[in-house]
């Protein structure tokens, strides 16, 4: 088990894990539409199966917000 | 230096006591420019604590027309309003507030052909726009101005915000390009709670009166993200991203982008 910081709220997770198989962990709603930091890095979609996640990381999920004017 | 009346050094008497303000900070914001894209949620809040703060010029694009269902949270519009351009109720309303402040209205969508003309007549852009094509829009336009912007978005409960100065975190290095149409809700098709906007407008606002007088620190390479559910309000450190397509070091995109828009957002139209 490792500790990481998901959104900044500790999770335990079971290495190894890769971005994309902490995405569906956390039932992300529209993962094509989500933008991923890793430790404040901007990770690329296509390297989200590539990063293997480790203790201590920090992923951030943004997500689009579009409501303002009308 | 300008000389402050009576009259104003009593208007602006809170901001001159602030020692980061001041009387050279409140010149600051009296000839400031600064451009609001969208009279709507957002825009209202931000125009109407701008204009009563004394910027000196404030410039609004909204090619819409006040309904029914904005006074909900646009508070710059009044019931008398409906039917009326958003862009001249919102006029009316920052003249009372301030007559000092001179109002430019843009009765028109912000689009390719006109957002470079629009934006070189100011110092710093407030993205209160309710869809991506516009936001992407304003962010490719004040990066190839070298403008700094205000980026605003809320939906349902929650709200964001950064600040772009140039050599800084733009909304492309956080989201490449615009969702497909459609698979985003904006918040004509999901809802808002109406004092959201006010909650973010108000950022945006403050963020604007920081900029021109050099007051803290921006909300530069971070993202404000809240959710008023929970009142759990979080910053997240952004890098610039080397490979964005417009700000990185070897931006792709010479020319501003006309995106699709929501069939279902310009039906009102």
């Amino acid at each position: 088990m490792a500790k990481i910081y998901v959104n900044g709220d500790a999770q335990e997770v079971s290495l190894p894990l890769n971005v994309s198989e902490l995405i569906s962990q956390n039932n992300v709603a529209q993962p094509d539409m989500v933008s991923v930091q890793v430790n404040e890095e901007f990770a690329e979609r296509e390297d989200w199966e590539k990063i293997q996640l480790k203790e201590g990381d920090k992923v951030d999920f943004l997500y689009f917000m579009g409501g303002g004017a009308r | 230096m300008i000389d402050f009346t009576e009259e104003q050094i009593q208007r602006y008497s809170r901001h001159i006591l602030l020692q980061d303000v001041g009387v050279e900070g409140q010149e600051k914001i009296m000839n400031a420019r600064v451009l609001v894209v969208g009279a709507g949620g957002l825009g209202a809040p931000v125009s109407l604590y701008l204009a009563a703060a004394g910027i000196g010029r404030i410039g609004i694009v909204d090619a819409d027309v006040v309904d029914l269902s904005n006074l909900q949270r646009q508070v710059i519009h009044f019931t008398k309003d409906v039917g009326v351009p958003k862009v001249k109720s919102a006029e009316e309303k920052i003249k009372a507030i301030n007559p000092d402040v001179q109002v430019d209205t843009y009765y028109e969508f912000l689009d390719s052909s006109n957002a470079l003309d629009i934006i070189k007549e100011y110092d710093f852009v407030v993205d209160g726009t309710d869809n991506f094509p516009v936001k992407f829009l304003i962010n490719d336009a004040c990066v190839m101005a070298g403008k700094p912007f205000s980026h605003g978005g809320i939906l349902r409960f929650n709200g964001q915000t950064f600040t772009h100065l140039p050599g800084t975190a733009c909304y492309r290095c956080f989201f490449k390009e615009p969702p497909p149409v459609g698979a985003v809700p904006t918040c004509s098709q999901a809802g808002v709670l109406g004092a959201i906007a006010g909650m973010l407008g108000t950022i945006q606002a403050a963020e604007t009166l920081k900029y021109f007088t050099g007051i803290g620190e921006l909300l530069t390479n971070r993202l404000l993200t809240f959710d008023a559910k929970t009142m759990q309000f979080r910053t997240i450190n952004v890098k610039q991203r080397p490979s964005c397509a417009i700000c990185g070091d070897h931006p792709t995109i010479d020319h501003l982008i006309d995106y699709e828009q929501a069939a279902c957002d310009l039906k009102n139209h």
